[in-house]
């Protein structure tokens, strides 16, 4: 159980697949239009359902309960070797290779 | 109340009315002209506010420092004589850590001005962080909407660092899957909180970037002696460089040529789920810079201050994998490490550097901050894990969504050319569609807003067959 007053995420659909705008690409158009946002669970609840949270500007959200205390996992990502080669390359053009040791 | 997309939509004009104080019928003319300088000149800021604004609350004064590596790396590759001397204005060091803060500085401070208890932007860039932390210093409420993921949740590295910025400056992010319905959320909020419109294209969004102008000819004028001959601005909804521009005439009469530059996103559609996570820019990208100059005001107010195609003298792209390039460049031989986007115009300045004889000086005005998330390196690594083949190459053999192509050698690294007289064209086309007549003042307004004459705006009337009121 996740306990009240516990700093959760939700997520909302905000429009249907048959409620969004007219101009779309296809792939976009078949899908809904999703929102998530952070705030304070309202009462105690289950992951999946349906909640109330207080956001930050006290404003009240509806959606599904999907994380508690979200967390920001985001990093440099996988190592990209050709950055190296950029360095080898960009180094001995301006400075010659080992001849300048 | 009906919160319906189409009921609220409808409603859109008193929603905007209330939440930027403008109003903006104040300045609607003829049949399709505005007072754009009117617009401006209402918001009563002096370029000397601007400043004493921005620089008692941490924007402005970043230093313009001189790539002396990367200008000898264009002369290597330059004729004999030519590779002009590449400054960067080193924006990254404003609070937040890019020129946004200039934009959200006047915003912010506008709307405690006018007694709005906070501030809402519609960005997943730079300006969110930007107006989260201005509304912090004045003790503003701050929600941020962003266009976030796509309808899997996924979401590109850059977008997801930016709400973690705007969270740690304590503003509220409401985050969204692919769609330009955003807007429709947008105006829920404003609804809702009856909080001020800090959209990026009010007249304070644009005067906010005149000092950014104002400075880069002055520093370049006490280090070097000399004004600038070309200074590079990264496009896309065109505030900047319409600000930037703006600012650099307030300060000398000289002729600096104005070169926007975009990467280059050709192919990609910007509202599809699909092509969401496939480019590896989320701005200052041809998929905004084009759009945006043809229609400036599909942006989010009535009017947009934001008019480029008034001020630019040229405009370039540069692709993917000489962006990345040349900000591994920068942190190699220059020793800054900065955000990928902010060196677009870095990119196209290595480029027309070698056009430019070596006594001559191109300054590129922005940097932009960069950590986990928004580095280059974890851009690489998301474009990779959605398999756009990374390598290197000729540039120009680039598909925007398939490949990432680094230059093979230093002297692949070319801007292209975009034909802004077809831009122009296309602007004309695109306001005088659905009219029989138009006003002498109209023919004005559209000279003046593509820099061109009353003559060019004549002709293409006259192949549409419209007629000039009398």
């Amino acid at each position: 159980m996740i306990k009240k007053n516990s700093w959760v995420l939700i997520e909302k659909e905000i429009l249907k697949p048959s409620e969004r705008a007219n101009n779309l690409p296809e792939e976009t158009k078949k899908v809904p239009l999703k929102m998530w946002i952070k705030g304070y669970l309202l009462k105690d609840s289950q992951l999946e359902d349906e909640v109330e949270v207080k956001t930050l500007t006290n404003r009240i959200e509806t959606g599904i309960l999907k994380q508690v205390n979200p967390a920001y996992m985001h990093t440099y990502g996988k190592f990209i070797p050709e950055l190296l080669a950029i360095d080898n390359m960009l180094k001995m053009e301006l400075f010659g290779g080992d001849d300048n040791e | 109340m009906n919160n319906s997309y189409e009921a609220v939509m409808a409603r859109k004009s008193e929603i905007m009315k209330k939440s930027v104080g403008i109003d903006y019928n104040k300045y609607e003319q003829n049949y399709l002209s505005f007072d754009y300088e009117k617009m401006l000149s209402d918001c009563n800021f002096s370029l000397k506010e601007i400043r004493k604004i921005q620089i008692e609350n941490g924007v402005g004064n970043t230093p313009l420092k001189e790539c002396k590596n990367i200008t000898k790396l264009a002369r290597k590759v330059s004729k004999k004589g030519y590779g002009a001397r590449i400054f960067i204005k080193d924006e990254a060091l404003n609070d937040s850590g890019s020129f946004k803060a200039r934009r959200a500085s006047i915003s912010c401070y506008q709307a405690k001005k006018m007694g709005y208890k906070g501030v809402i932007a519609a960005t997943s860039g730079n300006y969110g962080a930007a107006v989260a932390s201005q509304a912090a210093k004045y003790g503003l409420k701050c929600i941020i909407v962003q266009e976030c993921y796509d309808s899997k949740g996924i979401g590109q590295p850059e977008i997801i660092e930016k709400a973690r910025a705007c969270e740690a400056y304590g503003a509220e992010v409401v985050q969204l899957s692919v769609g330009p319905e955003l807007f429709y959320k947008f105006l829920l909020l404003l609804e809702e909180t009856g909080y001020f419109n800090a959209s990026l294209y009010t007249p304070y969004g644009i005067m906010g970037i005149e000092s950014l102008g104002a400075e880069l000819v002055e520093d370049c004028k006490n280090q070097t002696g000399h004004e600038p001959d070309m200074v590079v601005i990264t496009n896309a909804g065109g505030g900047n460089l319409t600000g930037t521009t703006r600012g650099i005439k307030k300060v000398t009469d000289k002729d600096i040529t104005i070169v926007g530059s975009s990467v280059n996103l050709k192919g990609l559609h910007m509202a599809s789920d699909t092509d969401f996570n496939k480019k590896s820019f989320t701005t200052g990208h041809t998929g905004f810079g084009i759009p945006f100059m043809m229609n400036p005001d599909r942006s989010d107010v009535p009017r947009s201050a934001a008019r480029p195609l008034r001020y630019i003298d040229r405009y370039v792209t540069v692709n993917q994998g000489e962006v990345f390039f040349m900000t591994e460049a920068l942190s190699i031989l220059e020793g800054i490490e900065r955000g990928p986007a902010g060196n677009t115009s870095l990119a196209a300045a290595f480029s027309l550097a070698q056009e430019l004889k070596e006594d001559q000086i191109i300054i590129v005005q922005e940097t932009e901050y960069t950590s986990a998330g928004k580095h280059h390196q974890a851009q690489l690594a998301f474009a990779r894990e959605n398999d756009i083949d990374i390598h290197f190459g000729n540039p120009q053999t680039e598909i925007p969504g398939k490949s990432i192509v680094f230059p093979k050698n230093i002297n692949q690294i070319k801007v292209q050319d975009l034909d802004l007289n077809k831009i122009k064209q296309k602007y004309i086309h695109n306001h005088i569609k659905g009219y029989k007549k138009i006003s002498h003042r109209d023919i004005e307004f559209l000279a003046i807003e593509t820099n061109t004459s009353a003559k060019f705006v004549k002709d293409i009337l006259l192949d549409n067959k419209i007629e000039v009121e009398e």
